[in-house]
């Protein structure tokens, strides 16, 4: 390849939504430069891990004590492990400062985090759109659910999501595929809730992106029920940039791909208010490139796009590119979780499940929707499952020896539990910005986080305990407990918002086409738009809001406008 | 879809040339420490295999010591225990041996598998009773993870189980295993005695 080559676009990242970027773009006939910052991973050949039981790792998967040290983030929570070792970002390469604790976890490497996300895919509603103007919160979304529905559709066919019709305005259809079933138990405490709540409160099976069908034009296999999903799918079974994407933009013969890339900062032309290129930094060799393009789509992750935004065109404006808006850094949110409810379920005992479904149910959002009215603002929605207890339940009562054995060796009793995933408003007092003190590998200057979550959160985590633990009583679940096993901003993996979209350049960093007000030929089209956060998962919005923005983009290349 | 063509379809479905070197982000992990390095002596492994015996004994289907569990366990407490876990681990292992000694004259080792078993079940019994006085939090790994540490036999019997039920022989013989199921059954028939499902990790 050519250093020096021009392309008509240039693509920041290979996670969902630059993955996005690059198939519309290079299927739309444009010359793509696909820049990642890490390795890469090539479909089913670096899943090395894909076909390992838990003997296979030296601690049957565990993080040992070296892994925990070095790693003083990826230890608050799962991503530590043996099993995806390698595919998280390393804070020793890539510190971070925490005024506030933010738990930022990231995926340096082709694919990035599509190929370690949760998966679960749900639309905005038409309130999601509307909220943040009705009760005048932050800015409006200078976009409503009619222009994104089309585009949702058309990311989803693609995509594949299943999922069961519901007809619910609170979780709009998508385009789906046949659904996963509940369980058991699950169907029967939806049906008891449905009841018990007057049909107003609803217990489906969890929108997922993988194949329920498989499909040969796309080389993907259906899921096969093993739960591994963080060590690569070597069936292509649920979405990510290799499974699905990728191959797409790759079939074009448009795409190039250039791992090792870390993009330092857009080249800003003052004359033409247009960005002209990027400069690369090359994480190997250290040398340093220009890429010229005449469109850069910017999908490094929320906080790193933003970061790169920071970094460009410092000598107009100090605080960077999209700065002027004073919006750039700003309402950064995530979802607040990890408070829920849990239950015994009496009988069954004929009953159990084979397979490992990798997704579970969810209730959707009930709180400030419709008539209901509670003294927070948003809300929240629920995902969890129904299961037999296995082989590290309380053994307490169970002795040592063969009676241990017997007793511990068969499926206990069926528990169910759901976690709420609750909506953060989007606070300009929480944000993040550049610290040149600390340095990462490669001499740059690194994100300083001062964000928390604040009363209309506090509020609403109560409820988020309170409601699940009332709808398991009542749809019969006994011994019922409700859990806060606390939470800091950043552990949902949902970064959201520091370069959102709005109507206005002075108080939003993108427009209602992800264009910079001050570069139109610089899209943002990952979490970093978000003009709020919804309570649901987030990456299918990303999904469509970057097919809708490189659609336009290319009819504005087409018209001469950027 | 055949098997045949399934595995055309997954041989096929690779991603994209590219520039730059190919490297693997999902990392081999290097090794667990050798047994000899791990600083227990040989009477170290002789007591607690004996420990892992007890707790998990060969029975119709293979045990602890089969699984290879008590090698498998101590070169795990080394690596990934904290020093305070690992300490009280250790703290452990001194106190079952000078019991023994004071109750039978005879190292824990040395016991017949009857009386190891009604021995090291008066000391689960008090580990149950000292948790349940000392510590908060709800199932086997809540007690490990909490601040403070539970009864050092209880982080013998978790770290047991641990290592058993996710040794080849544990989860494939003793536990029902399966790689790719293929599918997902909600309403599964179960009768008494089918075994749980290997845990993924």
């Amino acid at each position: 390849m050519s250093d020096n080559y021009t392309y008509d676009a240039i693509v920041v990242g290979s996670g969902i939504s630059g993955g996005w970027a690059a198939k519309e773009l290079t299927e739309k006939g444009l010359k793509v430069l696909m820049l990642e910052r890490g390795k890469n991973i090539e479909h089913v050949k670096d899943y090395i891990n894909a076909h390992k039981g838990p003997w296979e790792y030296p601690h049957h998967g565990r993080p040992t004590r070296e892994m925990k040290e070095n790693e003083p983030v990826l230890r608050r929570d799962y991503p530590l492990n043996e099993r995806t070792w390698g595919t998280w970002a390393s804070h020793q390469e890539s510190p971070y400062v925490e005024k506030e604790r933010f738990d930022w976890y990231r995926a340096y490497n082709v694919g990035g985090r599509s190929l370690l996300w949760g998966r679960q895919s749900y639309r905005l509603n038409r309130e999601d759109f509307m909220a943040n103007g009705k009760e005048g919160v932050g800015t409006d979304w200078p976009i409503r659910y009619e222009d994104l529905a089309d585009w949702y559709s058309y990311v989803e066919k693609f995509a594949g999501i299943s999922g069961s019709h519901e007809g619910l305005d609170v979780i709009p259809d998508s385009e789906f595929l046949p659904p996963m079933p509940l369980n058991v138990v699950e169907k029967d405490i939806a049906a008891r809730i449905k009841k018990a709540y007057g049909g107003t409160r609803h217990l489906v099976i969890g929108r997922t992106a993988h194949l329920t069908e498989s499909r040969p034009e796309q080389n993907r296999v259906q899921c096969q029920y093993r739960a591994r999903c963080w060590l690569g799918c070597p069936y292509g079974g649920y979405f990510s940039t290799q499974s699905a994407t990728l191959p797409a933009a790759m079939a074009t013969g448009n795409l190039t791909l250039r791992p090792f890339s870390i993009v330092k900062e857009l080249i800003y032309d003052k004359d033409t208010k247009r960005v002209t290129g990027v400069e690369v930094l090359d994480a190997e060799t250290n040398q340093t490139y220009v890429f010229k393009s005449k469109i850069v789509f910017l999908n490094a992750s929320a906080l790193n796009s933003t970061w790169v935004l920071m970094n460009s065109a410092n000598d107009i404006w100090e605080g960077g590119l999209g700065s002027s808006s004073g919006e750039l850094g700003h309402n950064l949110m995530d979802h607040h979780f990890r408070v829920g409810a849990a239950g015994e379920i009496e009988g069954y005992e004929d009953k159990y499940t084979y397979g490992r479904r990798p997704t579970g149910f969810y209730v959707p959002r009930f709180v400030n929707w419709g008539d209901d009215k509670r003294d927070y603002l948003r809300g929240f929605g629920y995902q969890g499952s129904a299961n037999r207890q296995g082989v590290y339940r309380d053994n307490a009562e169970m002795g040592i020896g063969a009676e241990l054995k017997d007793a511990i060796t068969e499926p206990g009793p069926w528990r169910i539990s759901a976690t709420a995933f609750g909506e953060v408003l989007p606070d300009h007092r929480n944000r993040v910005y550049l610290n040149s003190e600390v340095k990462d590998k490669w001499g740059l200057p690194v994100l300083e986080f001062d964000a928390k979550i604040r009363e209309n959160e506090y509020k609403m985590r109560k409820d988020m305990a309170n409601e699940m633990a009332e709808m398991f009583e009542r749809s019969g679940v006994k011994n019922v407990t409700t859990y806060d096993n606390d939470y800091a901003l950043g552990m949902g993996i949902h970064e959201m918002g520091t370069a959102r979209m709005g109507r206005d350049p002075k108080s939003s960093v993108l427009n209602a086409h992800n264009q910079v007000w001050d570069a139109p030929n610089v899209f943002v089209t990952d979490g970093a738009a978000m003009t709020s956060a919804s309570c649901v998962n987030p990456s299918l919005t990303y999904m469509a809001l970057t097919a809708r923005a490189a659609d336009f983009a290319v009819e504005e290349l087409k018209r001469g406008n950027i | 879809m055949n098997r045949r063509k399934l595995l055309k379809m997954i041989a096929a479905a690779t991603g994209a040339s590219l520039v730059g070197a190919d490297a693997m982000a999902y990392v081999e992990m290097p090794a667990a420490t050798p047994l000899e390095k791990t600083g227990f002596s040989k009477d170290d492994y002789v007591l607690w295999e004996a420990v892992c015996d007890t707790i998990i004994p060969r029975t119709d289907t293979p045990g602890a010591v089969d699984a290879g569990t008590p090698a498998f366990t101590l070169r795990f407490v080394t690596d990934c225990y904290d020093n305070n876990q690992l300490a009280h681990f250790k703290v452990g292992l001194v106190d079952l041996e000078k019991r023994s000694q004071q109750q039978f004259g005879e190292s824990v080792a040395a016991l017949s598998a009857e009386q190891r078993h009604d021995f090291l079940s008066v000391v689960n019994n008090e580990a149950n009773a000292f948790n349940s006085s000392e510590t908060a939090g709800q199932g086997a790994w809540a007690v490990v993870t909490s601040k403070g540490l539970p009864h050092y036999f209880t982080l013998m019997k978790q770290i047991t189980l641990f290592g058993f039920f996710t040794s080849e022989l544990g989860a494939t013989k003793v536990l029902r295993y399966v790689s790719v199921p293929g599918r997902y059954d909600g309403d599964f028939a179960y009768k008494k005695g089918d075994r749980a499902w290997a845990p993924e990790f």
